[in-house]
């Protein structure tokens, strides 16, 4: 029930919206919750396990029962809790976990047979025949109970991860995080203050006080406005501070569109933030915590706080006859407030036999509640007092059980909290996360003014750790009652009283957990799934452990918490996701003739960050397969153009440069004359090959390294640690110039043909012969021009500035297709080098040696290398090594596959008779059969034995003749040519 | 994770790349023996406290780096350029 004269809703404002198909009305400022109980709807859920109904028990993220499933289809969004969730015109919720319906749920049969239902039964229960679990009962149980569902199809809403710095975090914009960041802001330090709401002040919102003679609510505006006016101040609503990480690190989740009519729209829907701080101030209050009594989890029962949040804040009445019930001070507020607004109190019932107050309602001091009633909504409570039952009609039951300050990010990195006997509670201890302080209620501090003062004093330390101090401004005048508590965790009953609402966890089963002896509390925790839930047992853990306490026969510090884990509530995986998935998942790295390429419909291949074309298709050509046999027939007999641009280049100059190349090659470059290129080969420290490629001389000290696509990185990070970590005294600088050059392989007998047309110096093979380089005028361009081939056939690599790139890769093509030639791509390229046997990092994958490769004779005597003794060790070069060998087939099967094993003929295909693998396998047009790359025990030395290749996953099988790698021209004469 | 790079300033350990600890500065002579290769390429201690261990500024200034930090606290201690570190070892 709405009421007139309360809450800070906008009522000029009204909003229509709609819950389980029916339309109610509420106003901006609402939340689901406030509107729904605005409009005297209780019965908003079913619970998990059990199908209870349930209500609204809370005003805030910590609610367990109220979760709903917002929107429908591509946009459904499972499990949001009704006390967070923003009304809009058009909103659209539904209850989850119920069928046919919210007051009709056919499963809340699970209730009837909760006697064997209760904590562990799934352990008991379904244990026999064991294969049942997996096919019958585990599904069974996830229809029954469960959360929400999703809707099973891609998600389309957008999501964003952003950064963000400032010298102090304030996390939470109560009383004591407003304070600190005031105090702080006015030494001209640079605050960000969080506060999971949409509207902040946090409990000064939902309480009756005064502060500085203003109303609360007004007075938390007021702070806000003024700290919103401050540059050096960043407001952040909707953002839950949700972990804490090394080094000053915050995780954040700000709610940025759920409250809009176009949630997901222009804006993202959630965008997680990772915020750097300096400092931080931990004001995130305290949460409520529930007594366990027979009954009470009907709807209608929620906690006292909520009760005056729903009052204050959203002028909504909770019920028409309440009774409240407490064991603190703290509860008859709730009782006094109600009442004020006109609401009948039907009773405050006081567990406390000594509680002084005094009201005009009927009190019980020294009484408890002893049970309830009401199927889908309280209709009464049962009070004991005396030792005689009283039934009270009730249709709203507030609960006090005190208060829990907010420790769980203190615990973040494995600090414990502290107990508290004052307050009955969990206090944070003190340093549990570097950089950060608690204020306020967090910290223990349970009066208002209690909370500004231990924000003064926070925020003056603080200020003072950065070099500052803060104004010390009076402090504002507030209430600074006494929280009074006597510890109450449960009431004795026959019913069964709930402590996790969300899991369905009652104060039995915490029982019965010591009972069967789980007595740690992570193990009771686990047996029972206490505080497993979305809500992680906010208002449930520290009564949990309390019973566990107790029923162990253990002090409540003895039995400690379970660990606090970050998120503090739960975060989308599509957050912490943002942007990178699709597209936006790893950064684009086209060449410069890639929109060419794309222009002659060649499909692209992923490359490391590259994208590259697989082939060219011509017109006919279906298959992949045509296309690429047509390149490679075109490479070998006339000429191919493709784009090598992705290969790594590294400019390497100084008088050390020859020294560098020595000692990361295992060959000599020192002994390279300028003008020429030599194959080079890198090892790692512990003697296995890391890259291989060519490396130009084009100066006495200047060098051009080319490394594989795949390594360009690795290679630069290894040059940087050769010349910092082990030889920072040699004079040496590079850098990568891999984007710098637009370079195009250029293949075939008529490659020179070809390229005669481009350039005006003699490239005959007298004047510009195999392995030569040279600088070189490239259609009036100044370019780069390498004799070198990775085809087998006569070939150059022509380079220009990446800015040439595109127009040359048009001519190279559009002349080539003169001759015959064309464009060939990735696929083409790998049956041409296969062909010859030459080697990629399908080969050298880090497990193969210099030996195995059978380069052995590589590695220079005349000087050290990296990974040079390493690789001379027996088993480096033990002849029984898997080695480097050619395969064809030659049985029946005439298909290979890359990956498949190799076994000796008559032997099994079991991993003990494992004789090798293939690392690469193309159909070569050019010998008409199948070829593989491989490795084979003593490989070189079988060559012309047949062995078996099988292919478990593929379920291919072939006969094959080992054969020498280099298949076609094996004695080089048309490189050459 | 936050790394004091002497070049950069503070960054986030997403800049930097992992390599281990910072014994790899000292590569033993090519006829060291057996025993002392093993140690520097294989072995390593796992020790609980305070370690050195090499890192790249690989989304920075391209350093490397030795940073000082406590394996129990993850407290980072202190950063230096490794090329200085090898050129005080000589």
């Amino acid at each position: 029930m709405r009421l007139s004269d309360y809450g800070q809703i906008d009522r000029g404002n009204a909003i229509s919206f709609r819950f389980d198909g029916k339309t109610y009305g509420g106003f901006q400022g609402d939340t689901l919750a406030s509107a729904l109980l605005a409009n005297d709807v209780r019965l908003v859920a079913r619970s998990f396990k059990y199908h209870r109904p349930r209500g609204i028990l809370s005003a805030g993220s910590e609610e367990p029962n109220a979760i709903v499933t917002v929107g429908s289809g591509v946009h459904q969004d499972p499990n949001v809790r009704a006390t967070v969730q923003e009304i809009y015109n058009g909103f659209e919720a539904n209850s989850q976990n119920r069928w046919p319906s919210l007051k009709h749920d056919l499963l809340s049969v699970n209730d009837l047979m909760a006697p064997f239902l209760s904590a562990g039964f799934y352990y008991k229960t379904f244990m026999w025949p064991r294969a049942f679990w997996e096919k019958l009962y585990e599904p069974v149980i996830r229809r029954a109970a469960g959360l929400g569902a999703l809707s099973e199809k891609p998600n389309e809403d957008t999501y964003e991860r952003a950064y963000a710095h400032c010298d102090v975090l304030v996390i939470g914009a109560g009383p004591a995080g407003l304070w600190a960041a005031y105090q702080l802001a006015q030494t001209g330090l640079d605050v960000i203050l969080a506060d999971e709401d949409f509207r902040m002040g946090g409990r000064l919102n939902s309480e009756a006080d005064q502060i500085g003679g203003k109303p609360a609510a007004d007075w938390a505006a007021d702070m806000v406005a003024q700290l919103d006016q401050m540059d050096n101040v960043r407001l952040m609503t909707r953002t839950t501070v949700t972990g804490a990480y090394d080094g000053g690190t915050y995780g954040a989740v700000e709610r940025v569109s759920h409250h809009m009519n176009d949630r997901g729209g222009d804006r993202p829907l959630e965008t997680f933030w990772r915020i750097h701080a300096k400092r931080a101030v931990l004001a995130a209050g305290a949460l409520e915590r529930t007594i366990g009594f027979s009954n009470n989890d009907r709807p209608g029962i929620m906690q006292a706080g909520a009760a005056r949040s729903y009052l204050h804040r959203y002028g909504v009445a909770t019920g028409k006859r309440v009774v409240v019930f407490g064991n603190n001070d703290n509860a008859f507020r709730t009782a006094h407030d109600l009442s004020a607004a006109g609401v009948e109190i039907a009773a405050y019932v006081d567990a406390r036999a000594d509680a002084t107050i005094d009201g005009d309602f009927p009190i019980y001091r020294g009484t408890q509640v002893t049970d309830t009633k009401g199927r889908l909504g309280l209709s009464s409570v049962q009070i004991t007092d005396g030792g005689r039952n009283h039934n009270i009609a009730a249709d709203c039951l507030a609960v006090s059980g005190g208060w829990n300050p907010t420790v769980h990010m203190t615990c973040h990195m494995n600090g414990r909290p502290t107990w508290d006997e004052t307050i009955a509670s969990f206090v944070p201890t003190a340093g549990s996360i570097p950089g950060m302080s608690v204020a306020g209620s967090a910290a223990g501090h349970m009066s208002t003014s209690a909370c500004f003062e231990s924000a003064q004093d926070i925020a003056a330390r603080v200020a003072g750790d950065l070099g500052t101090a803060t104004p010390a401004d009076p402090l504002p005048t507030a209430e600074h009652a006494a929280y009074a508590i006597e510890p109450l965790w449960a009431v004795p009953g026959k019913a069964r009283a709930w402590l996790d609402y969300q899991n369905d966890v009652t104060v039995k089963d915490i029982k019965q957990a010591a009972q069967e002896n789980f007595r740690s509390v992570e193990h009771m925790k686990r047996y029972t799934t206490q505080g497993m839930a979305t809500d992680q047992g906010k208002n449930s853990n520290v009564a949990a452990l309390a019973l566990l306490a107790d029923a162990t026969g253990r002090g409540i510090p003895e039995t400690g918490t379970t660990t606090f884990r970050p998120p503090y509530s739960p975060v989308a995986i599509a957050a912490m996701g943002g942007e990178a998935r699709g597209t936006g998942f790893a950064p684009e790295r086209f060449t410069t003739s890639h929109a060419v390429a794309k222009d002659m419909a060649a499909p692209m291949i992923e490359a490391g960050l590259w994208y590259r074309p697989s082939y060219f298709p011509e017109h006919g050509e279906t298959t992949w397969r045509q296309s690429c046999d047509r390149e490679v027939m075109m490479v070998r007999e006339n000429v191919g153009v493709c784009d090598v641009s992705t290969l790594g280049k590294i400019d390497i100059q100084g008088k050390d440069a020859a020294k560098l190349l020595d000692f990361i090659y295992t060959n000599m470059f020192s002994t390279l004359k300028v003008g020429r290129v030599r194959y080079g080969l890198m090892l790692r420290e512990d003697g296995h090959v890391m890259d291989d490629g060519t490396t130009a001389r084009l100066g006495e000290n200047h060098y051009v390294m080319t490394t594989t696509t795949a390594a360009a990185g690795l290679v630069m990070r290894h040059l940087d640690f050769v010349t910092q970590c082990l030889h920072p005294e040699w004079d040496v600088s590079f850098i990568s110039v891999t984007e710098q050059w637009a370079q195009f392989a250029v293949a075939g007998p008529k490659a020179r043909d070809l390229l005669s047309n481009f350039v005006e110096d003699d490239i005959s093979n007298d004047a510009f012969g195999f392995m030569q380089c040279g600088a070189m005028n490239v259609m009036g361009v100044p370019g780069r021009l390498f004799r070198i081939s990775f085809s087998g056939e006569m070939g150059y690599e022509v380079a220009v500035p990446a800015r040439y790139g595109e127009s040359l890769f048009r001519l190279l093509i559009a002349k080539a297709k003169e001759l015959g030639g064309g464009a060939y791509g990735m696929e083409a390229l790998n049956v041409l080098r296969i062909e010859k046997g030459f080697i990629t990092h399908a080969e050298i994958h880090g497990r193969t040696t210099v030996f195995d490769i059978g380069m052995e004779r590589m590695i220079s005597a005349k000087k050290d290398c990296i990974g040079k003794t390493a690789a001379a060790r027996p088993g480096m070069v033990d002849p029984d090594r898997e080695r480097f060998v050619g395969l064809k087939p030659v049985g029946t099967v005439k298909q290979l596959t890359a990956g498949a094993h190799l076994f000796n003929e008559g032997d099994a295909a079991t991993r003990v008779n494992d004789q090798g693998y293939i690392t690469s396998v193309g159909y070569s047009p050019t010998l008409g059969h199948f070829m593989g790359l491989g490795f084979l025990r003593n490989g070189p030395n079988r060559i012309g034995e047949h062995v078996k290749m099988v292919d478990h996953l593929r379920g291919v099988e072939a006969v094959c003749e080992v054969i020498d790698p280099v298949a076609f021209d094996p004695e080089g004469g048309r490189l050459r040519a | 994770m936050r790394i004091p790079c002497p070049i950069c300033g503070e960054r986030d350990r997403r800049e930097f790349y992992y390599q281990g600890d910072a014994l790899a500065l000292n590569r033993p002579d090519p006829d060291a023996g057996d025993v002392v290769w093993n140690d520097y390429i294989h072995n390593r201690d796992n020790s609980a406290g305070v370690t050195r261990d090499l890192w790249h500024h690989e989304a920075g200034c391209s350093n490397w780096l030795v940073v000082t930090r406590n394996t129990v606290t993850h407290e980072v201690l202190g950063a230096e350029l490794a090329s200085m570190v090898k050129g005080e070892q000589g």
